[in-house]
Parts: structure tokens; sequence; C-alpha cells
């Protein structure tokens, strides 16, 4: 690859809010948290960086406060950069009322003068809703070779009734064509879903956004990928490494317990190709006297000084003495004290939970505790 | 936006650190890894940030790479400004000649040039080798009630270890009136801390001064404080009292690491409002395995813990298997310690492999002789094969 290898990256950091309504309340689809220590953008985002994208895009709605806390600079993904470099780009108004977009070609129809700026030759689209380490310079080149007018990364899955809704599922031809999209189509097991990730030429997604705007549309799928299966040449780009989709909050829950698995880990968190994000500066996890510690992922500022098993621990969480956590995910700052029972509860960021309490929900529906809630 | 700074800080790191042997071969020794995911050079770039001093020379000598490289533009200590912020100043040939830095004094006689661009009321004057939290801003701010025109940082250590350090003696409004270098007979128990302030006039007088008059030494504590002194100048002893250890040895860095694990030592690692800065590196979070067994330790980022671990510290990246047995010990980052090994009261250096069936170090309970007793030591790199046995006191650096 060169210096430059002329690929514009755009990311929809607020779509899919309303199918973790509870995770979104304060922030954006972008900037939930995930993992210990990272944050759902950390991985489109360092996708896009170790795919040598210098130049990217980030196209907000609302409850954005937090994303522009964590992206700032962009330094911590190297995006601090005089030639590119990262761009936030809230809403404003241009040919909609209020700014505000209903779907991906509307709201790049309200970023266009951006994308028209940046003069790369190609795009690469991504949403925040799925956790993987994907490299992008491979669907580019797939794209050029097949000379394709979308390129769409999908992802082979098992759809079952625990599914979240808005699952767009593609047909594939044999020459790897998309010969169909069907958006939250009723049946169950194995198909090929659309990963929200796409590469187009920039004069080819110009045409489409214009188009759409001249029509009042506004979904990428629904009134471009779906009615033009025939007219343009759709290509499917197969992704089989590991990923996760975060559609409601159960499922959150289970993708975050996946990272207990080190296949999982491993699939995410590779040496060559690492997540980045915002550093918090903690101090190492320090573990007390008596504190018993398994299966679990633990971010530094931690202290421990209770049980904890099968959970993932966010940074700077305190487990008081005597305290018993099992299959939880705790957030950033999650205080719990003495002598506590909790079994498969989500605490989002600052919650605090006093002594002697004791909460239990199941793996399959998990307790979930409100931002800065004090128990 | 060039305007004068009222006080900037000089880092004296060009230290060989010898008495660290196999871990400062090829890293200078203010870049020794310490409290698992910091350098000790953290703890003085880190009080400089949170005193509010922003620009920072970093006078480095043996073995810079490391340092260098792991300084950078200062992003992490918020050091990179756009007027000031953090140098490194390596010695330089001038039409003179070119010449290493030769004492302390004359390493900071040498980048006067750079101090000279500030303008600076004070300068500070720090080492790179010890670990404490101290607001340089109060130590400024006695420099200048008193009217010094030097201030020494003391510490007030106990009688029986006093004529281990540099003594003052002071009046009853801290005027030091004497200092002496490693006393015999002690008169008293405040230590340099080997931190000094300085009004940058006064300096710069004596620095060119004892520059002319070629002692050989050329040091701060040989030969600027005692100058100073002779000729009446006001020179003040301020006294801190919070934790402050010197790491120069491999017992003392041991020992600061275990301090960290009780709960008695004020250092504390989670202030939100004074936290320790370092450079990080992209690691996922520590998983901490079904067979983990783990008490009274830290442990950071990127490891994987699958063992017994007791009393110790543990570095980045570094994977402890089922079945070893980790107690009382620092293992630095990318050490890998495989099932079966035992390591115990022992300091194991970068990307060191313990292979299975390896033993490193002992308690003190389980020798004869305590006299045989001390810590073991692998420096980096070092892969310890399967029967090897690393016995107490032994350092190694090759493969065994």
């Amino acid at each position: 690859m060169g210096v430059n290898n002329n690929v514009l990256g755009l990311i929809f950091a607020s779509l899919h809010d309303s199918t973790v309504v509870e995770l979104t309340k304060q922030r954006t689809m972008g900037s939930i948290m995930f993992g210990g220590r990272y944050r759902l953008i950390d991985f489109p985002l360092s996708n896009m960086v170790n795919s040598g994208i210098c130049e990217v895009g980030v196209i907000t709605k609302s409850n954005y406060g937090s994303l522009l806390d964590h992206l700032g600079t962009g330094r911590e993904w190297d995006l601090a950069r005089k030639k590119g470099g990262l761009h936030l780009l809230p809403p404003f108004s241009q040919s909609i009322g209020d700014g505000v977009y209903r779907g991906r070609l509307e709201a790049l129809n309200n970023v266009w003068t951006y994308v028209e700026y940046s003069k790369c030759e190609y795009v690469v689209l991504s949403d925040c809703d799925y956790v993987a380490n994907i490299n992008f310079e491979d669907v580019v080149k797939q794209h050029k070779e097949t000379g394709a007018d979308i390129t769409v990364v999908y992802g082979n899955y098992r759809y079952s009734e625990e599914s979240g809704s808005c699952v767009d599922v593609l047909e594939i031809g044999e020459s790897g064509r998309v010969t169909d999209v069907l958006v939250d189509p009723q049946l169950s097991g194995d198909c090929k879903i659309c990963l929200d990730m796409f590469v187009m030429r920039r004069d080819f997604l110009r045409k489409i956004v214009k188009d759409a705007a001249s029509r009042s549309q506004y979904s990428l799928i629904r009134d471009c990928l779906q009615p033009n299966v025939k007219n343009f040449n759709i290509m499917g780009y197969e992704f089989d490494g590991y990923f996760s989709r975060i559609d409601s909050v159960a499922n959150y829950y289970k993708a975050n317990m996946a990272l207990l698995n080190p296949d999982t880990r491993n699939a995410l968190f590779k040496a060559n190709a690492p997540i980045y994000t915002k550093t918090g500066d903690n101090g190492p996890v320090k573990y007390g006297l008596d504190s018993k510690v398994k299966n679990s992922l633990i971010a530094d500022g931690c202290i421990i000084e209770g049980t904890v098993e099968n959970s993932i621990l966010f940074r700077g969480v305190k487990v008081g003495k005597g305290t018993t956590v099992k299959n939880c995910v705790l957030m950033q700052g999650t205080t719990i004290g003495n002598n506590c029972t909790l079994d498969s509860v989500i605490t989002d960021k600052n919650v605090e939970i006093v002594d002697d309490r004791v909460l239990n929900g199941s793996e399959s529906y998990p307790v979930y505790i409100n931002k800065n809630a004090k128990l | 936006m060039n305007a004068k700074k009222k006080c900037i800080a000089m880092l004296l790191a060009g230290g060989q650190g010898s008495r660290l042997y196999a871990l400062t071969q090829n890293v200078a020794k203010p870049a020794v890894p310490y409290g698992g995911k910091y350098r000790i050079i953290d703890f003085a770039l880190s009080n400089c940030t949170n005193s509010g001093i922003d620009t920072v020379g970093v006078l480095t000598q043996y073995q810079p790479l490391v340092l260098n490289e792991y300084i950078g533009n200062g992003q992490p200590w918020d050091l990179d400004r756009m007027y000031g912020g953090v140098h490194v100043l390596s010695p330089f040939e001038t039409k003179e000649g070119a010449d290493w830095f030769q004492g302390t004094a004359n390493a900071i006689y040498q980048n006067m040039r750079f101090i000279e661009r500030y303008d600076p009321e004070y300068v500070i004057v720090l080492g790179g080798d010890h670990i404490y939290k101290m607001d340089y801003s109060k130590l400024v701010e006695f420099h200048e009630k008193n009217n010094a025109d030097g201030t020494i940082a003391v510490i007030d250590v106990p009688m029986e270890e006093a004529s281990r350090f540099g003594i003052m003696t002071c009046d009853a409004e801290n005027r030091v009136v004497r200092f002496t270098e490693k006393p015999k007979e002690p008169e008293s128990t405040l230590a340099s801390m080997g931190i000094y302030v300085f009004t940058w006039q006064k300096l710069k007088k004596y620095l060119i001064e004892n520059e002319n008059a070629n002692t050989g030494s050329k040091d701060f504590g040989k030969d600027i404080i005692p100058a100073m002194l002779q000729n009446k100048e006001r020179l003040f002893a301020y006294t801190f009292d919070g934790y402050w250890k010197d790491v120069g040895t491999l017992d003392s860095l041991w020992e600061a690491n275990m301090d960290l694990l009780s709960p008695s030592v004020p250092l504390d690692l989670y202030d939100p409002n004074w936290k320790v800065y370092a450079r990080h590196n992209n690691m996922p979070p520590q998983y901490i395995g079904e067979n983990a067994q783990i008490e009274n330790s830290m442990i950071t980022e990127g490891s994987s813990i699958n063992g017994k671990v007791d009393f110790s510290i543990i570095f980045s990246g570094v994977v402890i298997e089922e079945g070893a047995v980790v107690n009382y010990s620092i293992l630095m980052p990318g050490t890998v310690v495989k099932s079966g090994a035992v390591v115990e009261y022992a300091i194991v250096g970068e990307n060191c492999v313990v292979e299975s069936g390896a033993k490193i170090g002992i308690s003190p309970e389980n020798i004869d002789n305590r006299d045989d007793w001390g810590i073991a030591v692998v420096g980096h790199n070092v892969t310890v094969s399967g029967n090897a046995v690393v016995r107490p006191k032994e350092i190694i650096s090759e493969n065994v």
C-alpha cells in the first residue's frame, strides 16, 4: 500500500440507537462501552486505521457528548493529522429542517461537502453495531478487482428468535453477486447477514446520494440496494472472522461474555491490528488480601477485595470485601460495597451499590442498572 | 506566546544505574519498569505536569534509545506543548569539541542555552531515579517566600541511616548552615533528596564559576551547594513528608515495588487528582483464568493469568500458565512463566521465558543460612530452561 491509499472512511456512530434503548439513553451507539476498556466506535475506527485509512469522518446524530469526549482530536487512533485525520460531523441543517437524518443516504447528503472535499477515490462506510477486527484493505482490493458498484461485507449468521431487530439478510449468487436483500425477514437457520460495512467509489456514492435526495429517499438498504439488485453490480465480501452483533441488551451482554473465550479475544485483539482507545491513565488492577478471581476480563484501575467470576469489569470498578460478583458486566466506575451478591447484572457507568445488597438476573435476561444509579 | 517561563525543570536521566546490573545493560535507569505499568521516570514527569511545570529538559547520556522512544513528544504526560514541553537533551559537539556530561552540574552547564531560551526565574533540578509524588509548586512557593537562592528538598530519615545520605544542618528558619555528604557522625537527619530549586541567575553564576574552576567532579552535592554555602548564599531546606524511595539498587527496586502492596505505604496510584501518567500500549484488559489464584497483587493490561500469584507486581502482556507459582516477585512486560515453574522473591526482566520446572529464587523461610538469602534477578530477554535453578542473590543476563 502506498502512503496515501486514496480511501475515505465514514462511520455512522448514531444508527441503531433504538435497538439498545437502555444503553443509549445518555449516549449514542458508538460510545457504548464494550469489553472492559473500549467503546463500540473503537472497532470500526481502529479497523480503518489498521487498513491504512488516514481520513475518517464520524457522522453523529444525537446524544453525542460522550462520543466527542471519547474521540477528542483522534490522537489515540493516530488520526490527529494535518492531512486527513479525524473529522466529527454532527448534524447540521441543510436539506432537512432540523438537520436530523433518517438514514445513511440522507446523512451523507447532509455532510456531502465534507465527502467532496476529501478527494479520495474510494469510500468505506461502517456502522458501530458490529464488533469485529476486519481489514478493509482486502475489501477495497476485492471491490477494485470485481469492478463492483457497491461491495457489501457479509458474515455467516445463525438467525433465530433471539436475534434482535433490523437484520439485513443477503442472498448471494455463485459469482458472489448480491441477488436479493431482505430486511427483517421471517426465517430461521443459517444465512448471510449484512455487517453494515460497504465500499464504493466516491463518484458512485455521490450519484446514489443525490439521486435519493431528489426523491426524498434516505435508506441505503431499502431505497438503494433492495430495488437495484439487478441494475447495480452489488458484490458481497465474505468476512469469515469473528463478529458479534449489538442489537439488544441481551446480545450486548452475550457479546461481552463471549470475550471470556480465548478464541474470541484472539480474533478481536490482534498484536498486528490492535484496537485503539482513549487511555484512562489508571493504575494497575489491585487484588486485595482475600480476593478470588476467575474467568474474568478486568480493566486497569479496578480494586478487587471480593470474589469475581465469569465477569467483565471495566476501568476503575471497586468490589468490596465479602462481595461475590458472578456473570456480570460492570461498567466504568461501578462501586460495589461489602458483602453484596450480584449475579447476571449489567451496571452502567458510575453505579454505586451499597453494602449487603443482593441482585440477581438471569443470563438470558440480565438486570440492567442505569448510569449513576445508587442502590 | 514566547513569554518568559517562571520555572522550568531539568531532569538528570543520564545515569547508568550500574547497581541495577542486568536490568540496565541496554536501558538507562530512568527507563527501568516499575509498578506494573510505569517506568521510573514517569513519576518525575507526572510530578512536573501535576505541579504545573510544562517545560522539562531531560538530560540523557547512557543508552538513551529506549528512554528517547519512551518520552517521544511527551504526549502521555501532557508535555507536548507549542512553547515548552519535554525536550530530550543529549551531549553534543561544539566548535571547541565534543564532551560527555561530566557531572550533574556540568550536565546543566552544557545545556544553559536551553534554559536561557525560556528566561526562567527558577530552575528545578531533578533526578530520574526516585519513586515519589511531590508538588513542586509548593517547593517553588517555599523558595520564593524565603527569598532563597537555592532550596533543597530534604526528607527526615532514621538516624541509623543518615550516614548514607547528604545531610543538611539547618537553623530554626530552615536555612541550611552546613551540608555534609555521607557523614560518619550525622548532625541531623535531614537528607537531601537530590531535588533542588535555584534562582536561575544565581545558579548560572555558580555553574560558570564551577566550570572554570575545573574541580573534576562538577557536581551539585560536591561543588555547587558547598560553594554557595561558603559564600553565604541563602540556601533553605524544604522538608517533604510523603513517600520517597530510591530505586538505585536491585533490592530497593524490589522493595519499592512491594511497597505498593502494603496498605501502610502512602503511595496512591489511584488518586484521580494526581495521576501518574505513562505511555500505554493498546493491549486488551487482563484475563484471569479458571484456575487462577490471585491475592495481594497488582496486575496490568494484556496479561493472562491462570496460575497462583501472591504478593507480586505483574506488568503488561505477562502470561502465567496454570500450575505456575509466582510469589513476592516482579515480572516485567512480556514475560511468560510456564506451567510448573516457580518464581519467588525475584525480579524477572522484560520478555523472558521461564520454562516448565524452572525455579527462580527462594523464600527466606526456606533457607538455612539467612546470609545466603537475597532476591534472584533475571535480566531482559532471557530464557530460563526447565531444569535451571536461579539461586537467591544470583543475577543472570544470559540464557540458562
